[in-house]
C-alpha cells in the first residue's frame, strides 16, 4: 500500500518502509542502489507505483491495520522479481542497459506508468473528487504514454547504439510487444476489475435474496398466523416457539449432517412434542453420537417422557438433559408437575410402565422414576452403548 | 438455575441495562420487581461505558450483540476498571461461542431473554451478592466443553478440568435443578453448591485450556 502522507514521489517508498518496519532511508536507499544496478531500482519503482493501491490518510482508511493484503504482497513480490529478473537477463545476454539505453528506458517507464495509472479503482477517484485534484483528461493522458512508448521506442531503435543487427531486432520486438501489451493492458486490468466487482455484488444479492426467501417463508408467514389466532393465547404461544426454534436453527447451528445423531434426535423429538402439546420444553445434550437401535429406544422413550410430563404437568417449565459418555447414553426429564406416587402408577399410565420402562429393559437399559406429590417428576433413562 | 428462596439482599440492587432494543429494555424494567432498581439505560458500547462509570451500579444486564463491538467490548474495557462492578449476561442468542466469550470476558453469569420476569430478578440478586449464575444451557456447555478429555482433577486448583463433584453440580444443573434442589441431591448446602459453581466459573474463565478454544470454533456457525 503506497501512502499518501510524506512522501516525495509516490508514496512507494513510505508505504514499504510501514508495512515492513524498516526505516524508510533505507527503503530508498535500497531503491537507488538498486537503479545503478542496471535499472532494476526504477523499475521496482515503477511496478509498485503501479500495482500498490494508494492509502489516504484519513477518514476513509478502511483497516490500518492490514493495509496490504498478502495477496497483493505476494503480487508485488513477483513482479518485482520479474523486473530484476528482466534487466538481470538483459544484461547477461549483452544488451544491458548501456547509458544511451538507461534515459529512453527510463522514459518508456514513465509513459507506461502514466498509462497504467489510468487503471485507478474507484477508492482512489473517491479521494480525488474529495480533495479536489483534476483530472488530466483521459485522451491526453493516453496520448502522452502513446507519445513517450513510441519515442522510447524509437530512441532505442534509431539511437546511437554499437548494438549489431541481431540483438537490435530482438530489442526492437520486443519494445513493440510490450509496447502494445502496456498500452492495451490498462482496459484489460479495469475488465478484469469490474467482472470481480460484478461477481461479488451478484453473490451479495443472493445471499439477500436467501435470507429475504426465508424471512418470508417462515418469519412472515408465522406472524400472519399469530394474528389470526390473538384470542387463542397458547396457540400463539406454540406458533411463537416453534418459529423462534426454527429461526434459531438457521441462525446459530451449524449445518448438520444429515444423518441422525442423538443432539439432533432429541432436539426433534422435544420439538415435535412442543408442537404437539403446546409447551416450553428446554433441551441441553452434552457430547453426541450416531444412533444404533438401542439409542432409537431411548429416545423412544424420552419422547414417550416428553409426553407425558407435557400431559400432566402443562404449565410448567419442561427440561430434558442428555449426556452421551463413552460408555452410556443417559436422558433426564424432568418436570415441575403435580407429580405422583410412583409406587402406585395408575392404569392410565400404561403409556409410562410399558412404553418406557419395558422399551429400556428390553434394550438392556435402565428407567428410574422419582416423583413425589407436589416436587414434579424426573425420569431417569440410562442405556449402556454397544461397542462399536 | 436461579433459586427464589434465597434471602434478598436487604438493599435494593441498582442495575444497568445494556440493550440496543429499546421494546426489550422497557419490557425488562416493567418486568423486575421493587427489589431491583434502573438506574440507567444503554444502547451501545459507548453509552454502556459511560453509563456504568457514572452510575457504578452493584449489577449491569448485559446484552452479548450490541452495536460497536459487542458485550465482549464492555467487559474488556469495565471489568479491569470497575471490578466492584458484576455483569450478567443476557442475550437471545444461545450459540455456545456466544457464552463462553461472554463469561470467559468477566461476565457472572448467563441467562437467555426468555427467562421470566421472576427468575432474572432471582438471578439479578444472585449476582449483586457475588453468586454466579448458571442456567441449564450454560452448565451443557461448560459440561460439553470440559469433557473433551475423560480425566477429572484431583487437585481442586488445575485449571484444566473439573473436579468430579464440579461436574455432578453441573450436571444437576443441567437437568433443571435449583441450587437448593442440587445441595439436597447431593446432600450439600446451598453455600458449597455456589462455592462449586464459582470454582467452575473461574476455571472458565482463566483456563487457556486448547480444547476450550477449539471447541467453540467448531461449534462456529459456517
Amino acid at each position: 500500500m503506497r501512502v499518501s502522507h510524506d512522501r516525495h514521489l509516490a508514496g512507494v517508498a513510505r508505504g514499504l518502509s510501514e508495512h515492513l518496519g524498516v526505516d524508510v532511508l533505507m527503503v530508498r536507499l535500497l531503491f537507488v542502489v538498486l537503479a545503478f544496478a542496471n535499472g532494476a531500482g526504477f523499475l521496482m519503482y515503477a511496478a509498485f507505483w503501479i500495482f500498490a493501491p494508494l492509502q489516504v490518510s484519513g477518514d476513509d482508511v478502511a483497516d490500518p491495520g492490514r493495509v496490504w493484503r498478502e495477496r497483493d504482497l505476494g503480487m508485488l513480490l513477483a513482479l518485482g522479481s520479474l523486473a530484476l529478473g528482466g534487466a538481470l537477463l538483459l544484461s547477461a545476454l549483452g544488451v544491458g542497459l548501456h547509458p544511451g539505453l538507461a534515459v529512453p528506458l527510463v522514459v518508456i517507464g514513465v509513459g507506461v506508468v502514466i498509462l497504467w495509472r489510468q487503471a485507478d479503482d474507484a477508492q482512489r477517484e473517491r479521494w480525488r473528487a474529495a480533495t479536489g485534484t483534476r483530472r488530466v483528461p483521459d485522451a491526453v493522458r493516453a496520448g502522452l504514454g502513446i507519445a513517450l512508448v513510441l519515442i522510447g521506442g524509437g530512441a532505442i531503435l534509431i539511437g546511437p547504439t554499437d548494438l549489431n543487427g541481431t540483438s537490435g531486432g530482438l530489442v526492437a520486438a520486443l519494445v513493440v510487444t510490450a509496447g502494445l501489451a502496456l498500452v492495451t493492458g490498462p482496459w484489460w486490468a479495469r475488465m478484469v476489475r469490474e467482472l470481480n466487482a460484478e461477481r461479488s455484488a451478484r453473490i451479495r444479492e443472493q445471499e439477500r435474496a436467501e435470507v429475504a426467501a426465508h424471512v418470508h417463508d417462515s418469519v412472515l408467514h408465522t406472524l400472519t398466523l399469530i394474528q389470526r389466532h390473538v384470542d387463542n393465547p397458547r396457540e400463539v404461544a406454540r406458533l411463537a416457539r416453534a418459529q423462534e426454534r426454527e429461526l434459531r436453527g438457521w441462525l446459530y447451528r451449524p449445518r448438520r449432517d444429515p444423518e441422525a445423531t442423538v443432539t439432533s434426535e432429541v432436539e426433534r423429538v422435544a420439538a415435535e412434542v412442543e408442537d404437539a402439546h403446546g409447551v416450553a420444553i428446554d433441551v441441553v445434550v452434552v457430547g453426541d453420537a450416531p444412533l444404533d437401535d438401542s439409542l432409537s429406544a431411548l429416545l423412544h422413550a424420552t419422547r414417550e417422557c416428553l409426553v407425558n410430563a407435557a400431559k400432566y404437568a402443562r404449565d410448567s417449565p419442561i427440561s430434558v438433559y442428555a449426556e452421551v459418555e463413552p460408555e452410556q447414553v443417559t436422558v433426564f426429564v424432568r418436570d415441575r408437575g403435580p407429580g405422583f406416587d410412583p409406587a402406585a402408577v395408575p392404569e392410565d399410565r400404561l403409556g409410562l410402565r410399558q412404553s418406557v420402562l419395558g422399551r429400556m429393559k428390553r434394550h438392556g437399559g435402565v428407567a428410574t422414576v422419582r416423583s413425589a406429590d407436589g416436587e414434579g417428576t424426573e425420569v431417569q433413562l440410562e442405556m449402556p452403548r454397544s461397542p462399536s | 438455575m436461579t433459586d427464589q428462596t434465597s434471602p434478598p439482599t436487604p438493599s435494593v440492587v441498582r442495575v444497568v441495562l445494556v440493550d440496543d432494543h429499546r421494546m426489550f429494555r422497557s419490557g425488562v424494567r416493567a418486568e423486575l420487581d421493587d427489589s431491583i432498581d434502573v438506574v440507567g439505560e444503554a444502547e451501545d458500547v459507548e453509552s454502556a461505558v459511560r453509563v456504568i462509570e457514572e452510575q457504578r451500579p452493584d449489577v449491569v444486564l448485559l446484552d452479548v450483540h450490541l452495536p460497536g463491538g459487542g458485550g465482549r467490548q464492555v467487559l474488556s474495557t469495565l471489568v479491569p476498571r470497575l471490578p466492584e462492578v458484576r455483569f450478567l449476561a443476557l442475550s437471545v442468542s444461545d450459540a455456545p461461542e456466544d457464552v463462553i466469550s461472554v463469561i470467559r470476558g468477566g461476565a457472572r453469569g448467563y441467562v437467555t431473554k426468555s427467562i421470566t420476569g421472576p427468575e432474572l430478578a432471582a438471578a439479578v440478586r444472585r449476582v449483586a451478592e457475588g453468586d454466579v449464575v448458571f442456567s441449564p444451557r450454560l452448565a451443557g456447555f461448560v459440561l460439553d466443553a470440559f469433557a473433551a478429555t475423560t480425566e477429572i482433577a484431583t487437585v481442586d486448583e488445575d485449571l484444566d478440568r473439573l473436579t468430579q463433584r464440579e461436574r455432578e453440580v453441573l450436571r444437576l444443573i443441567a437437568r433443571g435443578y435449583t441450587y437448593k434442589e442440587v445441595g439436597k441431591a447431593l446432600f450439600i448446602s446451598v453455600k458449597t453448591v455456589e462455592t462449586h459453581v464459582s470454582a467452575v466459573l473461574r476455571k472458565l474463565q482463566l483456563s487457556n485450556r486448547y480444547e476450550l478454544s477449539r471447541w467453540a470454533s467448531d461449534r462456529r456457525l459456517v
